[in-house]
């Protein structure tokens, strides 16, 4: 997905999903850490209709897509399913960003979305999320555990 | 009235019901299938908070390739994420207006940094590991939503438990 094989729909096309994609979690309460946080002790179980209702257009698309396409129209880039190295990073990470998740109630998408309908107090968060990104790049720079990896 | 907004009935699993719940995700599910069947990118919304870096900083792992030339289209999609948002904030829920959270400050911040290390040490979030990993059914996506919850469960109940609210 060079610039050169790249459809001038590119940039638009991402928009007008992303566009979507906030909806949805404004939609859903996901943009407000009361409802995520209700969830989390148990007041409210609805929030496993998002990520299962989520989950389960992705997966048929993944499915449909790898088996019966050929190549992205806008990228001719091919159809893969999202599957990442499994090393102890990933439950590190989990667990890290589970405590915070739990603190706050905020997670990186639905913090944009909270910060799209107005919440201008989620930018404490936004502002943490930077730092903490930012904190671990220049940790593992040194560490040389930077890795290929997301 | 929102059914978001309204007090929580605690006798019932679903005191707001699940409608706005299930509609949202769908929502969710399908604007990553959009971009997904037009460009083949699985988006996710954590790795913007390194791929924006790589414009200010110098830091190595900001600048491999796939963020530097993946971050213009992650600013796009954020900006849509917010738009979308906004669109159904302000104009088209039950009651259009400003809304903000009254969980406290220092909550917002301290958790925000733990999530921001925790996504990117994790390779994930809830939109690529929660959503797209889960719909991939990658063994590696599972096992970090499996953790995250269990963690994410324990620290609310927890700061509840401590009389923390909201």
């Amino acid at each position: 997905m060079s610039d050169e094989t790249r459809s001038p729909w590119f940039l638009p096309v991402i928009y007008v999903g992303g566009l979507i994609f906030g909806l949805g979690l404004a939609v859903s309460g996901m943009a407000r850490p009361e409802v995520v946080l209700d969830f989390l002790q148990f007041d409210d179980f609805g929030l496993v209709f998002v990520m299962g209702g989520a989950a389960v257009v992705t997966g048929i698309t993944f499915a449909v897509a790898t088996r019966y396409l050929d190549r992205a129209p806008l990228t001719a880039s091919e159809y893969t399913r999202r599957v990442k190295k499994f090393d102890r990073n990933v439950v590190i990470g989990g667990a890290i960003f589970g405590v915070g998740w739990g603190l706050s109630g905020i997670c990186p998408g639905a913090a944009y979305a909270s910060f799209g309908v107005g919440n201008y107090p989620i930018l404490w968060a936004i502002a943490g999320m930077f730092i903490g990104a930012y904190a671990q790049g220049y940790v593992r720079s040194f560490t040389g555990s930077s890795g290929e990896e997301t | 009235m929102d059914p978001l907004l309204a007090p929580l009935a605690l006798e019932t699993p679903f005191p707001r019901g699940i409608l706005p719940y299930l509609v949202g995700g769908l929502l969710v599910g399908l604007g990553a299938a959009v971009i997904y069947l037009a460009t083949g990118i699985i988006a996710g919304a954590s790795t913007f908070l390194e791929s924006t870096l790589s414009y200010v900083s110098d830091v190595e792992r900001f600048n491999r390739f796939k963020y530097v030339q993946s971050r213009n289209w992650r600013v796009v999609f954020t900006l849509g994420i917010v738009s979308g948002a906004a669109v159904w904030g302000l104009a088209l829920a039950p009651d259009p207006t400003i809304w903000t959270t009254d969980v406290q400050w220092w909550r917002l911040l301290g958790g925000g940094i733990l999530v921001g290390i925790g996504t990117r040490l994790g390779k994930g979030c809830t939109s690529g590991h929660g959503v797209c990993g889960v719909g991939s059914l990658s063994n590696t996506s599972l096992v970090n939503v499996a953790t995250f919850m269990t963690f994410a469960i324990g620290t609310a109940q927890l700061v509840q438990a401590l009389g923390v609210s909201p």
